[in-house]
C-alpha cells in the first residue's frame, strides 16, 4: 500500500456523479454538419490546409501544426468541406474563430492510416512525431499538446509518471465510463509513454469514488508495472500540483511544472488517445464527453466526433431547451456557461451540463467579505484569497502578484465555501487576463522604444555623415583656391610693381613738364614697355573673372558652414573684385578694345547654348509624352500628373524657342550693322 | 593649546579623506542621465506621437521629470497618469483634453491600391514600422505599429487609416464581476423571479 500525502484545503461538493455514470458509453452519431475549430489545443492554430469544396476522408490532416507548440487538426469524418470561415467556438468570451465546416457523406470511409503492431519498434522520437501528428492534446480540459509535455526534461530524468483519473469535478464521469470499459487502452497507452519517459514508476490515480473504474483498471494492468492508487475523494485532487503531491509528497515550486521535480501527470483519456494513434494509427478525432444535468432526458457518456455542434448533440439526449436552466461546458466548477449553442465539441469538451435552475440555482449577490478565513482554509494552493480578492478589486495588480496570484489554479473552491458569496475565483481571473494585457503592453512599449532609439540614433548617424561629406567638399575647394591664388598673386604682383613703376613715372613727368630729360626717359620707359596687347588682357580678365567666381562660391559656402574662414575669404573676394574691376577698366581704356568691342560677334555661343537647350527641352518632352502614353496603359493615377509636367514643359520649350529665334534675330542685325557702325565712326572721326 | 590643534587636524584629516572618498565616489559611480526621466520613461507607452507636445515620449519624459503636467499623454490615458502619480508621489489629475483623448488601441492600415509610392509615410513613422521605397507600395507592419497616427496627416492622397486593434481571442480576458451587476438584496431577488 502506497503512502499519500495530503494537500492544503480542499472541499466535498455534492458528486452528482450516478445521473450519468450507469449507462455504457454510446455513440453519438453522424450530425449533418461538423464544424472543426482549427485551434482546440493551446498554442498556435493549426494552419489550414483544405479550401472549400474539397472531398476529404475520415482522419484526413485539415490543419497542419505549425511552430513549437501546436498540433494537427483532423477531418472527424469523410465528406466536403463546404465552407471555412469564423463560426462561434466553446470559449468563455462567445468570440468566433476559424473553423472548418465539413458536410459529412456517411461514408466514413477511412484514410490511409500507418498502424504499428508493436510501439517498441519505434524509437522515441518517432513515436512523438507520431503524437503529434495525430493532434493529440491534454483532454482533461487544458488542451495542451501532450508531444510538447512528453518531450522528456533537460536536465531531470521523470522519475514519476503519473495517469490522472481523478475526475474530482462533480457531474463530469466521462473518464470514469472510459477506465470501467476501456480499461486495457488507458494501460496500453500509458505503456507506450513509459516506453517514451522511462520513468521509475507509473502510478494511475484514482478517487474512491470509482471502485468500478479502481477494479477494471487493476484487472487491465495484472502483469504490467503499472500501479493503480486509490486517492480518498476531495476537490480538487485531479488538480496537477495537487495529485502530484498526493501521490508523491512532492511541492512543485511556483511557476514551476511537475517535470521539474521529475514528475509528469496525463490525463486518462489522453493514454487512450496516444494508444489508438500509436497502434492503430488513429489521429484524435471523437472524444467521450458526459452530457448531464436535470434538463437532459437521457443523461450518459457519448462517444463524439470533435466538431459535433451543441445543439444537435442535445437534441439527440432530449433536452428541454425551453426551460431556462443553465448549459455549462466542463463542470459546475470550473467550467463556463455557453451562450451559443452553435459551438462545436472539441478535444478538451469533457462535459455539457444542462442544468436546472434548482440544480444550480444563479449565484446570489455577493455581499461584503466578513473575514471569516474560510476561503483560506478552503484554497488548495495555499494561497490567501480574501487578500488577492482586495488586490485584484482594488487594481492593485503588483501586490496581487506578490501574494502569488499565479499560483491560483481558479479551482472555485474558495467562491464554493464563501459565505458572503463573493465571486472570488471570477476576480481573480480579471485580474490575471489584465497583468498578462499590462505585461504585453510593457513589452511592446519597449519594443517601440528600442526602435525609436535605434530610429533617432541612425539619422542622427546620416545627418553626421552627410555634413562631413560637405565639409570634406568644402575644404577641397578651399584647397584648390589657395593654391590658385597663390599662383595668380604671384603673376599679379610683378604686373603691378610695373604699373605702379610705370605711373610713378608718369606722375613725375607731369610734374616736370620741362624735364626733358625724365620725360624722354618716361617716353623711352614706355616705348620700351609696349602697352599690354588686347588678347593678353582678355585673357586676364577672364582668369580674374573666374577667380572672383570661385572665391565668391567658396565663400558662400564658408557662410553656410559658419566656417571660421569667412573672414579671410571675404577680404580675399573684395581683393579679387577689385583686382577685376581694375582689369575690366584697363580693357576698356585699350585703343584697339574700342574698336573690336563693337565688331566682336556678338552673342555667339549664346545661339549655340540657347539651341542647345531648345534640343534638351524637346528631347524631355519627347520623353514625358511616351511616359505619359505608359502610364495611360498601366498607371491611371499618375496621368493627371504627368500631364501637368508635360504642359510646364511646353511652356518651356515654347520660350527656350523664343529665346533662340529672338537672338538670331538679334545676331542677325548685329552682323548687319557693323559696316553701318564703322562708317558713323568714319563719319565721327573724319571732321 | 597642543589639544585643540590635535582636534582640529583630525577633523581636518577627516573632511580631507572623506572629500576624496565621496570626490572619488561621484565620479566613479556617476550616474548618466537623470534617473528619475528614465523610469518616468518607462512608464509611459511610447507611442512617440507627440500628442504631449514634445517630440517623443522620452522629451516628455524629462520635462516631467523637471516639473511638465503628468496628464498630458492621451495614448497612456488614466492608467498611465495614476503610475506616474504613484511613481512621482503628486496628486493624479485627470487627463486634459487639450492634448485629444483617450482612445483603444489603433493601428495604422495603408489602402494599398491607392498609395502612389511617395515614401511621406515611412519618414513620418517614429518606429520604422511601415516599409515600402519610393514609387513602390507602402505597407504597415501591424506588430510594430503604435497607433500614433503621425503617418496620416503627411500622406498626399489620405490612404492610410487608423483603425482599431480587433479584440482577439488570444487577448481575450474575463470581465469583472461587478462591473454591471446591480447590488440587489438576495430576497428582492427571490421576489422578481416569483413574479415573473
Amino acid at each position: 500500500m502506497r503512502k499519500l500525502w495530503h494537500f492544503h484545503g480542499g472541499i466535498h461538493p455534492e458528486e452528482r456523479k450516478t445521473c450519468s455514470n450507469t449507462h455504457p458509453i454510446q455513440p453519438a452519431g453522424l450530425p449533418p454538419r461538423l464544424i472543426v475549430p482549427l485551434q482546440q489545443h493551446i498554442g498556435a492554430p493549426a494552419k489550414l490546409l483544405v479550401s472549400p469544396g474539397d472531398k476529404v476522408l475520415k482522419g484526413q490532416k485539415i490543419g497542419q501544426a505549425q511552430g513549437r507548440i501546436s498540433v494537427c487538426v483532423h477531418a472527424p469524418t469523410s465528406g466536403t468541406v463546404t465552407a471555412i470561415g469564423l463560426h462561434p467556438i466553446p470559449h468563455p468570451s462567445g468570440m468566433l474563430d476559424t473553423c472548418v465546416i465539413i458536410e459529412p457523406d456517411g461514408l466514413e470511409q477511412w484514410c490511409p492510416l500507418t498502424p504499428c503492431e508493436d510501439y517498441a519498434t519505434l524509437t522515441p522520437a518517432q513515436l512523438l512525431e507520431r503524437i503529434r501528428e495525430a493532434g493529440i492534446a491534454g483532454m482533461g480540459g487544458a488542451g495542451f499538446p501532450t508531444e510538447v509535455k512528453l518531450h522528456p526534461p533537460r536536465y531531470d530524468k521523470v522519475n514519476t509518471l503519473i495517469l490522472n483519473g481523478v475526475e474530482c469535478e462533480p457531474y463530469i464521469t466521462a473518464d470514469d465510463r472510459l477506465m470501467r470499459e476501456r480499461a486495457r487502452d488507458v494501460v496500453l497507452g500509458m505503456e507506450i509513454m513509459a516506453y517514451i519517459l522511462t520513468p521509475g514508476e507509473c502510478i494511475i490515480g484514482v478517487e474512491d469514488n470509482k471502485p468500478e473504474a479502481i477494479a477494471a483498471l487493476k484487472t487491465a494492468a495484472k502483469g504490467t508495472r503499472i500501479e493503480i492508487v486509490t486517492l480518498p475523494t476531495k476537490y480538487p485532487s485531479g488538480g496537477e500540483k495537487q495529485l502530484v503531491k498526493i501521490l508523491t509528497g512532492k511541492e512543485i515550486p511556483s511557476g514551476k511544472i511537475p517535470a521539474d521535480v521529475g514528475v509528469m501527470c496525463q490525463n486518462v483519456a489522453t493514454a487512450t488517445a496516444v494508444y489508438q494513434a500509436i497502434t492503430f494509427g488513429r489521429p484524435l478525432i471523437s472524444r467521450i464527453t458526459t452530457l448531464t444535468g436535470e434538463h437532459i432526458a437521457q443523461p450518459g457518456n457519448f462517444d463524439v466526433l470533435i466538431g459535433t455542434p451543441v445543439n444537435w448533440l442535445l437534441a439527440q439526449v432530449g433536452h428541454q431547451s425551453e426551460n431556462t436552466g443553465r448549459l455549462i461546458v466542463g463542470g459546475p466548477m470550473m467550467g463556463f456557461t455557453l451562450h451559443d449553442l452553435t459551438v462545436p465539441i472539441t478535444k478538451t469538451t469533457n462535459c455539457l451540463l444542462a442544468a436546472s435552475q434548482r440544480e444550480l440555482p444563479a449565484p446570489p449577490p455577493a455581499q461584503a467579505c466578513i473575514r471569516c478565513g474560510m476561503c483560506e482554509q478552503a484554497c488548495p494552493a495555499e494561497l490567501l484569497p480574501q487578500q488577492l480578492y482586495w488586490f485584484a478589486k482594488a487594481e492593485e495588480f503588483a501586490k496581487a502578484e506578490h501574494h502569488n496570484l499565479f499560483d491560483c489554479i481558479e479551482c472555485g473552491a474558495c467562491a464554493f465555501v464563501c459565505p458572503s458569496s463573493i465571486p472570488l475565483v471570477q476576480y481573480y481571473r480579471v485580474a490575471k487576463g489584465k497583468i498578462r494585457q499590462l505585461t504585453q503592453e510593457q513589452e511592446k512599449a519597449d519594443h517601440a522604444r528600442e526602435r525609436f532609439e535605434n530610429r533617432q540614433a541612425r539619422m542622427a548617424r546620416e545627418a553626421e555623415e552627410k555634413e562631413a561629406r560637405r565639409r570634406e567638399r568644402a575644404e577641397a575647394a578651399a584647397q584648390a583656391q589657395v593654391s590658385k591664388r597663390e599662383q595668380t598673386t604671384t603673376e599679379g604682383s610683378q604686373d603691378k610693381s610695373a604699373q605702379i613703376q610705370a605711373a610713378l613715372e608718369r606722375v613725375s613727368a607731369k610734374k616736370n613738364p620741362d624735364n626733358d630729360v625724365s620725360r624722354n626717359t618716361a617716353v623711352a620707359a614706355e616705348a620700351s614697355q609696349p602697352p599690354p596687347d588686347l588678347e593678353s588682357l582678355k585673357k586676364k580678365l577672364l582668369r580674374a573673372q573666374d577667380k572672383y567666381d570661385k572665391m565668391a562660391a567658396a565663400l558662400e559656402d564658408a557662410k553656410q558652414h559658419n566656417s571660421d574662414r569667412v573672414e579671410a575669404l571675404e577680404s580675399a573676394t573684395v581683393s579679387s573684385r577689385e583686382a577685376l574691376a581694375k582689369i575690366q577698366a584697363e580693357l576698356a581704356a585699350h585703343p584697339e578694345h574700342k574698336a573690336t568691342n563693337v565688331a566682336t560677334p556678338p552673342q555667339g555661343p549664346d545661339i549655340e547654348v540657347l539651341t542647345q537647350q531648345l534640343h534638351k527641352a524637346e528631347e524631355k518632352l519627347q520623353l514625358m509624352l511616351a511616359t505619359l502614353d505608359d502610364a495611360k496603359a498601366n498607371k491611371p493615377e499618375t496621368v493627371e500628373k504627368i500631364e501637368r509636367a508635360i504642359e510646364k514643359n511646353r511652356e518651356r520649350v515654347a520660350a527656350a524657342r523664343q529665346a533662340l529665334s529672338e537672338a538670331r534675330n538679334l545676331g542677325n542685325n548685329e552682323t548687319a550693322q557693323p559696316p553701318a557702325v564703322h562708317s558713323r565712326n568714319a563719319v565721327k572721326e573724319s571732321p | 593649546m597642543t589639544i585643540v590643534v590635535v582636534a582640529i587636524l583630525a577633523l581636518v584629516g577627516l573632511a580631507l579623506t572623506f572629500g576624496a572618498l565621496l570626490g572619488f565616489a561621484s565620479i566613479r559611480f556617476r550616474v548618466e542621465g537623470n534617473p528619475i526621466a528614465e523610469q518616468i520613461d518607462k512608464l509611459l507607452p511610447q507611442t512617440q506621437c507627440g500628442q504631449c507636445g514634445f517630440p517623443g515620449c522620452k522629451p516628455y519624459a524629462e520635462a516631467i521629470a523637471n516639473g511638465a503636467p503628468i496628464n498630458k499623454c492621451p495614448p497612456g490615458g488614466e492608467a498611465t497618469i495614476q503610475a506616474l502619480a504613484a511613481l512621482l508621489d503628486v496628486e493624479p489629475l485627470p487627463l486634459d483634453a487639450e492634448h485629444g483623448e483617450e482612445k483603444g488601441k489603433l493601428v495604422a492600415v495603408i489602402r494599398e491600391d491607392e498609395c502612389i509610392g511617395c515614401t511621406k509615410c515611412i519618414q513620418a513613422c517614429p518606429v520604422d514600422a511601415i516599409l515600402g521605397a519610393a514609387k513602390q507600395m507602402h505597407t504597415v507592419i501591424a506588430s510594430e505599429c503604435t497607433g500614433c497616427d503621425l503617418c496620416v496627416e503627411p500622406c498626399p492622397v489620405d490612404c492610410i487609416d487608423m483603425v482599431p486593434v480587433p479584440a482577439t481571442l488570444r487577448d481575450w480576458y474575463w470581465t469583472r464581476p461587478d462591473a454591471n451587476r446591480m447590488q440587489i438584496i438576495a430576497t428582492d431577488k427571490m421576489n422578481e423571479a416569483c413574479a415573473s
